[in-house]
């Protein structure tokens, strides 16, 4: 599993008000969310974001309320993954049990840029500046949070497992 | 490198002999919790995947929060929640007014019903209190909770390890409040993210158990994941008391930090030198020791909650009011835990003793800790709280102000009229 896009860079400590503000959480529906993403931090992120680009920010991403919704409006965007080199405990839990991927890795915060292309390897955990050729090394998924993942979230991944255990 | 008591467990219960921090494992769950704001989203979950309770014996629902219902909407919660488990008939489902029935981090060590070397997790963030019982007990979100009720497991991250080797004796009337409290001012709210704070040294000894509770309740104050107390002879007896039944099978595993444990960071702390701390507002760690700034006029006290409503702080509480009364234009609203709590409060004529110096005392209830009800805070009042948790909002208006001290600052800061320690009285 991969995703390959542009780089979207933001700082320390983007808490969940920002990523998605409290006025919007009436819905879980991740389209409804998604128009409001990073919202009250940048205005121009909606509109700009496609389909595997990826979110690199600085420590402690996440921080704030346990909402789900937070890691459901930024995979409802379009994000294909975000790369900090920390994240908040509880957003760390929602994001893989909504399947949203997010790699910590301090050396790609710093050596990537705004606008950058990358690609994002999840099962080796490799990541790579398209440009440059440049590429670093996070910790990658173990088998099942690459299945959980791939199932598009923690639900869908016990349903099946529950389900062959059934069958 | 050697693996801490927080990693042995998790090694145990995903079936390795070994773990290290950052790891992600898949770990078999002792026990689930969740209360009446948490669980009805964990149990549309559960309903969501299909599944049924994956043991009937192993999932704690207690209905802590608003409750006595406050409102229509609280009555509804509770009442999905209380049908859930009469239909699957859960052993652990908790009704006010029960012997066994409190607040949920209260109920679960004070009823036997965790041991050392289980792991469990709460849909909420206070679970991280059972680590004083030298298990792996942490918080999460109401999708993991309903996917652990399917399954009986849950995902982890082992966390790095935070060491706070303990010293000396804590020196009456500071308590544990006062330490975890003196704790997060020096680390930060996110002194110990991701980590486990592990307590070891001779100090432990001298800490009793409702101290431990407080100090683990509060680990999440600091960022932490959970919180780590040795299994020692005061745990033992404390246990052997409340489960003499699981005590006599031998149903538990005393797991202890290997000598070269991996800690990343390590703070030396000697009891003897924590004084008596009070948490200003907004933050936990806004802790400064008292005698050191002005005289802070309050309007309300509130002694309970699951960080002090054990009966120890009941008896500490009650010492200062005896003889005394509340200073005229203070509230204060004392809070047993539990309905152990209360009655034993009752019957050691502490309740008496609160009611004859005006406080007034509630059911066992979260109530104004999270401000739910029972005690609300208007704007522009000031609090003094036993609580853990003093942001914007909290107990009430935002315009509120929140400062957390133990159960005895409270009780004499009751009497004062504002805020104030033993000496003050004498
Ligand atoms: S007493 Fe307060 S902190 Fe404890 S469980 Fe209730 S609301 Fe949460």
């Amino acid at each position: 599993m991969n995703t390959q896009g542009k780089v979207f860079m933001y700082g320390d400590n983007v808490d969940t008000d920002v990523i998605i503000p409290a006025r919007y959480l009436t819905t879980a529906d991740p389209a409804e969310l998604a128009k409001h993403c990073m919202e009250d931090l940048d205005k121009t992120y909606v509109d700009r974001v496609q389909k595997g680009d990826v979110i690199v920010a600085g420590e402690n991403f996440g921080c704030g309320s346990s909402r789900e919704h937070a890691p459901i409006a930024i995979k409802g965007s379009g994000a294909g993954c975000v790369i900090a080199p920390s994240f908040a405990r509880i957003f760390y839990r929602n994001a893989i049990n909504m399947g949203l991927p997010i790699l910590e890795c301090p050396e790609a915060v710093t050596g990537l840029a705004e606008g950058d292309e990358v690609e994002v390897d999840f099962d080796s955990g490799v990541i790579r500046n398209v440009n440059t050729g440049e590429s670093w090394q996070a910790e990658p998924f173990p088998a099942f949070i690459s299945k959980i993942i791939q199932s598009g979230g923690l639900v869908n991944y016990i349903r099946a497992k529950e389900g062959s255990a059934e069958a | 490198m050697g693996m801490t008591m927080t990693q042995k467990i998790l090694a145990a219960h995903c079936g390795r002999d070994s773990v290290h921090a950052g790891e992600l494992i898949e770990a078999k769950l002792d026990l689930v919790m969740a209360n009446d704001v948490t669980g009805p989203p964990a149990i549309r979950t559960l309903e969501e995947i299909g599944a049924a309770p994956f043991d009937r014996d192993r999932i704690a629902l207690v209905p802590s929060h608003f409750a006595p219902n406050k409102d229509i909407k609280a009555a509804e919660n509770a009442r999905f929640m209380r049908e859930f488990a009469r239909k699957h008939e859960l052993k652990y489902y908790f009704e006010h007014g029960e012997e066994d029935f409190g607040i949920e981090h209260m109920i679960l060590p004070e009823n036997g019903i965790v041991f050392p070397g289980d792991v469990l997790i709460g849909a909420d963030s206070h679970t991280c209190t059972d680590g004083a019982l030298a298990a792996f007990a942490t918080g999460v979100g109401s999708t993991d909770l309903g996917c652990a009720m399917a399954t009986g497991e849950s995902w982890f991250k082992v966390p790095e390890a935070m060491e706070f080797h303990l010293t000396g004796a804590l020196q009456a009337p500071v308590s544990g409040k006062d330490l975890i409290l003196y704790i997060i001012a020096k680390i930060g709210v996110a002194g110990a993210l991701y980590r486990s704070m592990e307590f070891t040294g001779p100090g432990v000894a001298s800490l009793q158990m409702s101290d431990r509770l407080t100090i683990a309740n509060m680990a999440v104050e600091a960022g932490g994941k959970n919180a780590m107390f040795p299994a020692d002879d005061v745990l033992l007896e404390y246990i052997k008391v409340r489960n003499p039944e699981r005590f006599a099978r031998g149903d538990y595993k005393i797991y202890e930090a290997d000598p070269d444990a991996d800690y990343v960071e390590r703070l030396e702390i000697d009891l003897a030198t924590v004084p008596l701390m009070v948490a200003f507002p907004s933050l936990p760690s806004n802790g400064k020791a008292l005698g050191t700034f002005p005289e802070t006029p309050i309007d309300q006290v509130v002694i309970g909650s699951c960080t002090n409503g054990r009966i120890e702080d009941m008896r500490v509480a009650a010492e200062y009011f005896k003889d005394r009364h509340v200073a005229k234009g203070v509230r204060c609203i004392v809070i047993p835990g539990s309905q152990k709590v209360f009655r034993q409060a009752l019957e050691e004529g502490l309740v008496h003793t609160f009611i004859y110096a005006g406080c007034v005392v509630s059911p066992p209830t979260c109530g104004p800790c999270l401000g739910g009800h029972m005690g609300v805070l208007a704007n522009h009042e000031v609090c003094v709280s036993t609580t853990n948790r003093n942001f914007v909002g909290r107990m009430g208006h935002p315009g509120a102000q929140v400062y957390l001290a133990s159960p005895a600052t409270a009780a004499c800061s009751a009497v004062k009229g504002f805020i104030a320690g033993p000496a003050d009285l004498e």
